[in-house]
């Protein structure tokens, strides 16, 4: 039975449509990434699941039970803000007690210290919150969160608001801390590392729809459209408007004139323009006598930390980033070949911005296309 | 870190020198006289210098007043505590009868209820001898006139207008996911009000108590046209001291050093609630 489901629903405020058919299926103790830009209905979707606001159709179910007719405060879900929303008058003690002392528990001091413990505020414990700094109020509001053990838990971007080197000790920290609950977890995120790093699955919103869910792997090398492989990956994907060859040897584009074969397609599209999705890791700096090298000018290198990346410059005139982990030799200037990894190629059509299902390495490996 | 010059300094003193002089002269005039006779006040040119007087306190609160044609009855002490009762009992009315209506203004849209809003409002503009008329004639048939229930019922109207706007700001400075946060906790919805909404706009509440409080005291021609005697508050009151036998000035001004004290109490007591920072540091930003 799915912890969570949401069948159909529609919301919308006055003329604005915010989310015209949404349905979505969570197993129960799934952790699931909602990612997508701002102002695609992300927090919405948290209020609507919360009972903050009602959707104008449709059905959110709970272990298969509806739960639209509940209040907010007899769903049973525990819920951070983005904005952490504490208690400005009340002690960060009383702020993590709320949902205890809702629900009658006269004694939640033992309960309090050790989810605070867990979160490493214990020692903050009898502060207002105005005296917390905001990674203190961001664990503040998470033990609150989290404290009543809640079924369903659903975390509104709970980092947007600390600082970068807080973020990326909560990303480390969080899977762990969640594994520790038994609850369906929701995490709303803009962050795509983020996504990755806390969710058994994705599910990318754009416009008010879900536009994939799958596995952060499938997102990542079998995304859905062009729009989603953009947004995934740092340094982001080079993006290529090619024409598609037929030979005798099968399907191929050409890069710097030199033909690089796309493995056997559903429905190849030949003889007209697509779009040509290159990861920048898929790409290598390789010898000029390697079979199907492509002679590249390397224009510009950033290192960043773990890798280098390099702007390089195909002789039609394509700009391409090139990724390498740093340390590896690589010509820093001028002329040099790159090797494709033509597996690992993507290819969307040009109109609609679906990606093109090729017969690539992650397909055969058993993966499906969502 | 201050970069103002001594002559700033001095200068900043010297304003607000005057500006305390001006403002506070008439209060210290007033409480001089307060312990003058009639003659040492009358005399030209008045002096800071005299010998001080308890004699209009006496006269208010045993509420004798000895003049040259003879002696004369006051009602000051009970104007003073009809003052008082009347005031905080329609404050009271008014905080219990408008914050919800504030909280409802300030977070729910309902039909008509922009109008209700202004409705309320307008009620300030109206200048209060426009509609005594009918209102005393409706009161006198209905037997309300010359009750305390009549006259808070009327101050509703100075007091629910100030309470419902300032209020409703208050409430609608509070993050409403600070309230969605404590209903997810598992609070209903009767105390996510009582627990987080009201102590967040305490310092409103207070301000708007204290402004109505102060407006209701001061109020003069409702209690003029629909009390009587034995209802009259202070300012009504006071009318008493115009005697056949002239203006007694010094009772005048014991009388309103006397009256004040009660909002001075008050405004102090609330002072540290209207200072007292909104919702400092829970939210973001």
């Amino acid at each position: 039975m799915s912890g969570l489901e949401l069948r159909h629903v529609r919301k919308a405020f006055g003329a604005h449509e915010v989310f015209p058919d949404l349905s979505l299926e969570v197993e129960h103790g799934e952790h699931v990434a909602i990612f997508g830009p701002s102002g695609c209905g992300k927090t919405l979707l948290l209020r609507l699941i919360a009972g903050i606001y009602d959707p104008d159709a449709g059905d959110i179910l709970m272990d298969g039970r509806s739960i639209l007719d509940l209040a907010p405060d007899r769903r049973g879900i525990g819920m951070a803000f983005q904005n952490f929303a504490l208690y400005p008058h009340m002690s960060a003690f009383d702020n993590i007690a709320s949902p205890l002392s809702a629900h009658g528990n006269s004694a939640p001091t033992e309960h309090v210290r050790e989810i605070a413990g867990l979160l490493k505020i214990d020692h903050v414990l009898s502060h207002a919150p105005r005296a917390l700094s905001n990674g203190q109020k961001q664990r503040t509001a998470l033990a609150r969160a989290l404290v009543g053990e809640p079924k369903l838990l659903l975390l509104d971007d709970p980092l947007r608001n600390v600082d970068a080197k807080l973020r990326y000790e909560m990303r480390l920290e969080l899977p762990k801390l969640l594994r520790g609950f038994d609850a369906t977890v929701l995490y709303v995120t803009q962050d795509y590392k983020e996504a990755m790093a806390l969710g058994h699955r994705i599910a990318v919103m754009s416009r008010g729809t879900i536009r994939q869910f799958g596995t952060p792997e499938e997102i990542y090398y079998q995304p859905a459209d062009v729009e989603i492989a953009r947004l995934f990956g740092d340094p982001t994907i080079n993006l290529l408007q090619l024409q598609p060859e037929k030979s005798e040897r099968g399907v191929h584009i050409r890069l710097s004139e030199v033909a690089v074969p796309l493995p056997d397609g559903d429905a190849l599209p030949t003889g007209r323009e697509c779009t040509v999705g290159l990861r920048p890791e898929v790409l290598a700096f390789v010898d000029a006598d390697v079979p199907a090298a492509i002679p590249v000018t390397v224009e510009a290198e950033t290192p960043l930390n773990e890798k280098v990346v390099s702007l390089v410059r195909t002789s039609c005139g394509h700009e391409l980033l090139v990724s390498r982990p740093a340390g590896t030799p690589a010509p820093a200037s001028g002329p040099a070949h790159i090797g494709v990894d033509p597996g690992r190629l993507l290819l969307f059509d040009p109109s609609s911005g679906d990606r093109i299902a090729l017969q690539d390495a992650v397909s055969t490996r058993g993966g499906s296309t969502t | 870190m201050d970069h103002t010059s001594p002559l700033e300094t001095i200068f900043r003193r010297v304003a607000l020198g005057v500006i305390l002089v001006f403002f506070l002269f008439p209060i210290f005039w007033i409480v001089l006289m307060s312990f003058q006779t009639n003659e040492q006040i009358l005399r030209i040119p008045p002096r800071v210098f005299f010998s001080p007087t308890l004699s209009n306190y006496k006269a208010l609160i045993s509420g004798e007043l000895i003049t040259t044609v003879g002696s004369l009855k006051l009602t000051f002490m009970h104007n003073l505590w009809n003052s008082f009762f009347l005031s905080t009992t329609s404050v009271l009315v008014a905080l219990v009868l408008g914050v919800p209506a504030a909280y409802a203004f300030a977070r729910f849209k309902f039909r008509l209820g922009e109008d209700i809003a202004f409705t309320l409002l307008s009620i300030r503009f109206a200048p209060p001898l426009l509609i005594l008329l009918p209102l005393s004639l409706l009161f006198n048939e209905i037997g309300l006139s010359d009750t305390y229930i009549g006259l808070i019922w009327v101050y509703q109207l100075i007091c629910l207008p100030l309470i419902v706007w300032i209020v409703r700001g208050y409430f609608e400075d509070i993050s409403p996911d600070i309230e969605h946060a404590y209903r997810i906790d598992g609070h209903s919805w009767a105390q996510t009000f009582f627990r987080i909404a009201v102590p967040l706009a305490r310092p409103g509440i207070a301000a708007a108590g204290l402004l109505s409080f102060i407006f209701a005291w001061n109020n003069f021609v409702f209690a003029l046209i629909l009390g009587s005697a034995d209802k009259q508050p202070v300012t009504v009151g006071a009318l008493a001291f115009v005697t056949a036998a002239g203006i007694s000035y010094g009772q005048i001004a014991a009388a309103i050093v006397l009256s004040i004290l009660p909002t001075l109490a008050l405004a102090l007591y609330a002072q540290r609630y209207l200072v007292e920072g909104l919702s400092l540091g829970a939210v973001k930003g």
